[in-house]
């Protein structure tokens, strides 16, 4: 009952090219680009395209929380990692990520490489910020009461700094998410070689417009999809709050 | 003792950015790497120079700009009406809710293609698809912020003699624009994104265009100079920000922070 309204827009999206009140190339009937879903889908081309997207988004979004797990904990444990790196952040934080892609084209060729390095830059900063914001905030009581319990600093940095600075860490890693993906698709479209991004706009190019609808709707359902395993999997990490 | 620790902290701030720069300068200098591949700082600053003097760099800035601005601009009227609606009107809710928890974490950006079927590639469908992809966050951001005003504000004004639209436009809306600000601070970041990409993908001028055109050319050293431009475009963007923020929010407990 509660996604009553989108069966309203699934409906309206059926019936306003079909009474003629939008043309039907430009928006074609809903049924018709469900059609067309299904043979990009028995064709192999969306699986192969989309595998293609998937390895990327997951290579470069799991390097990047890596390394901005590891630069964000390091810089709020460490002072001259901080004094040396936290300016850095600032003045590279407002860089809209986008215009790296073509640098990365550069560097890296038309090839994965240079999608996974796109991807990894765009989630690495807000990871950065979260993990140090996160390790900053944690009650320095608890730190000090480790270590004079006799816990080694190494200890303390994974037992107690680690998981005190994990819900932020965690909604940071939700930011990256979404970058990713904006970030993906973007490299996919400008270096015009596999993935979903590219399906699209070949399509878009070609005028097969109904299985180029079908290309936007997997990549926003995948999109969708994402965030809502995310949420569970935060939720699921988070379980041992109250 | 105090003001030689601030002193040290802000000389220190600056001293790895600048370290990084000369660590650029010499690598780039040594030819550790090709010119193509890593054209000195100096080279691209010098490329900055030559840009802006040609009159080539700025109209392609005020271009990207004015249609990201623009975008937002949407964004933030249609998101702050549809958020405030939503926390007022049932009806509203029941329609906007679920199309905005769908819309929120979808990658916008697939949706490119389909505006320029349905706008051409021109103006309006970059300034539309930055005003569609910024939306998402000033919708929610306004929703809760309508939400949590205070009832019993709310009400002390209607017993003071408040009519309607006082109540919005002098309590409702102030009271949440803390929390809608925070939304805008947001969604102008993803406009510009967007906005780029749109550029690079579908050409017509910008920024983002003219940085993949050098890129197909193999000009680093003109897309170097492109990415330090709309760094230094981004970082005033964000700093207007916060700075029409305090403005703003003078009267606010945050002001005095």
């Amino acid at each position: 009952m509660r996604y009553a309204p989108l069966l309203l827009v699934a409906l309206a999206w059926e019936a306003a090219p079909r009474l003629g009140l939008v043309r039907a190339d430009t928006l074609p009937p809903l049924s018709v680009v469900a059609h067309a879903w299904v043979g990009l889908l028995v064709s192999g081309d969306l699986v192969s395209q989309g595998l293609s997207s998937l390895e990327n988004l997951v290579a470069g979004l799991a390097l990047g929380i890596v390394v901005g797990v590891a630069l964000g904990i390091l810089m709020a444990w460490y002072r001259p990692v901080e004094v040396l790196v936290n300016p850095l952040v600032r003045v590279l934080y407002p860089l809209p990520r986008s215009a790296l892609i073509p640098v990365m084209i550069l560097w890296l060729g038309l090839g994965a490489a240079s999608k996974i390095a796109s991807v990894f830059l765009g989630c690495l900063l807000p990871v950065v910020l979260s993990a140090y914001n996160g390790a900053r905030g944690v009650d320095q009581v608890l730190v000090w009461s480790a270590l004079a319990a006799g816990a080694s600093r190494r200890r303390v940095l994974w037992e107690v700094v680690l998981p005190a600075a994990m819900p932020e860490i965690l909604a940071g890693v939700r930011n990256a998410l979404a970058l990713s993906f904006i970030l993906l698709v973007a490299a996919e479209f400008v270096t015009g070689q596999r993935g979903l991004g590219y399906l699209i706009s070949f399509l878009g190019e070609g005028g097969v417009y109904d299985a180029m609808f079908a290309g936007v709707i997997t990549v926003s359902a995948v999109g969708f999809f994402a965030d809502r395993l995310y949420l569970m999997l935060m939720g699921w990490m988070l379980r041992w709050r109250e | 003792m105090a003001r030689m620790k601030a002193l040290r902290d802000g000389l220190l701030r600056w001293v790895s950015i600048l370290a990084l720069l000369a660590a650029w300068e010499m690598v780039a200098r040594a030819h550790v790497f090709t010119e193509f591949l890593l054209p000195s700082f100096s080279a691209v600053m010098t490329r900055l120079a030559d840009d802006v003097i040609s009159g080539e760099l700025l109209p392609g800035i005020g271009l990207t700009l004015y249609r990201a601005l623009a975008g937002f601009a949407f964004a933030a009227g249609a998101g702050v009406t549809i958020g405030i609606l939503i926390a007022r009107l049932p009806l509203a809710r029941w329609f906007f809710d679920p199309l905005v928890s769908i819309g929120l974490p979808m990658p916008k950006i697939a949706f490119l293609q389909i505006f320029v079927l349905w706008f051409g590639v021109f103006d309006s469908t970059k300034i539309l698809m930055a005003a569609f992809s910024a939306v998402f966050p000033v919708i929610v951001s306004s929703a809760a912020a309508a939400e949590g005003v205070e009832r019993v504000m709310l009400w002390s004004a209607l017993s003071l003699g408040a009519g309607r639209r006082h109540l919005l436009w002098e309590i409702a809306l102030p009271a949440a624009l803390p929390q809608i600000f925070t939304g805008l601070q947001v969604a102008l970041p993803i406009a510009l994104i967007v906005e780029i990409v749109s550029e690079m993908a579908t050409g017509g001028g910008g920024i983002g265009d003219a940085i993949n055109m050098q890129m197909r050319f193999a000009d680093s050293p003109g897309v170097f100079s492109g990415i330090v431009a709309i760094a230094i475009v981004g970082s005033i963007l964000v700093k207007a920000m916060e700075l029409i923020r305090r403005r703003l929010l003078v009267w606010h407990p945050e002001a005095a922070r």
